[in-house]
């Protein structure tokens, strides 16, 4: 599997696109989830509409 | 960590943050999709007769401004439902605004995307072509978007400010799409979505398309409740430290 993502025509480009996207998105989702976790112990749970 | 000066009596909270059993199932149900649209996208798929296996970013880059298009329509419907609606809830003005900080960032890997195609396929990264340089100008507006959003006074002042200028610029994403028609452009003309109702792939080449467009919207639900949620949090705190500047202010003037 890995031989034939590294033989594959402009491996470099095709696989950067992919890694680029997923970790940009992983970050954004990582960033929004960790600031959820840290304001929710500040706010009291009849606050938060979706407990 | 808890600040005593924004939350004098913390309870004890039961949730550890945003997330419920919904999105914790939707979070599974993209993570599982991602996995098919990078092993239907790089592995599965054949490579194209012309672009050679360049054809594969195609599969993060149609998936990744289809969901900005979906998000930057969001804010504009939910822009008009805050101003238009009798009751103009905060609820839309936070859907709208996380909706749009996560468009942008679509937008962003769009552009880069479509810059790592176009240097395999047209030899250059960036051409001053009609659809690049309409959704480059797409991106830069809703960044504009954010910043009036960030301006300051009132939660409802800041809802209905962004709410018309998100109702003003959603108008270009038709011009961005359609920018390859009425202007000569170098970028190709729609595969699947063309007016003429034609679809110009490959069926495993549109099923892999079709895996990354529903992993991409998944993941863009998931990411806008665990966003609009940490918004209204942000309202919250803001509102109670303002009150208790306030209540501070009045208890100096008394003692003075």
């Amino acid at each position: 599997m890995i031989v034939a993502l590294i033989a594959m025509e402009d491996a470099g480009f095709v696989i950067g696109s992919y890694v680029i996207t997923f970790a940009v998105v992983g970050a954004l989702a990582w960033r929004i989830v960790r600031r959820g976790r840290e304001l929710a112990p500040r706010i009291d749970d009849a606050d938060k509409y979706w407990t | 960590m808890t600040s005593p000066a924004l939350a004098p009596e913390p309870t004890v909270s039961r949730s550890a943050g945003t997330g419920t059993h919904v999105t914790r199932l939707l979070g599974i149900a993209t993570i599982v999709m991602i996995g098919w649209t990078a092993a239907f996208g790089l592995l599965f798929s054949p490579a194209d007769r012309n672009q050679g296996d360049s054809v594969r970013i195609m599969y993060v880059h149609v998936p990744t401004v289809w969901t900005a298009y979906l998000a930057f329509t969001v804010t504009a419907l939910c822009s008009a439902s805050y101003l238009f609606r009798k009751k103009h809830s905060l609820g839309f003005d936070r859907v709208a605004g996380a909706s749009a900080e996560i468009g942008v960032v679509f937008m962003a890997l769009t552009l880069v995307t479509g810059m790592l195609w176009g240097r395999l396929t047209w030899g250059v990264y960036w051409e001053w072509d009609a659809r690049l340089t309409t959704t480059a100008l797409l991106f830069v507006s809703y960044i504009g978007y954010l910043a009036v959003r960030g301006l300051g006074g009132t939660h409802h002042q800041r809802a209905k400010r962004s709410a018309v200028v998100g109702l003003l610029i959603v108008l270009e994403i038709p011009l961005v799409h359609w920018s390859v028609k009425l202007w000569r452009s170098l970028h190709q003309e729609a595969s699947v979505l063309d007016t003429d109702g034609d679809i110009d792939l490959d069926g495993l080449m549109l099923f892999s398309l079709f895996v990354g467009v529903v992993a991409f919207t998944l993941l863009y639900v998931w990411l806008v409740l665990h966003r609009s949620r940490t918004m209204a949090m942000e309202d919250l705190l803001e509102d109670q430290g303002l009150d208790e500047a306030l209540a501070a202010r009045r208890a100096e003037a008394v003692m003075s």
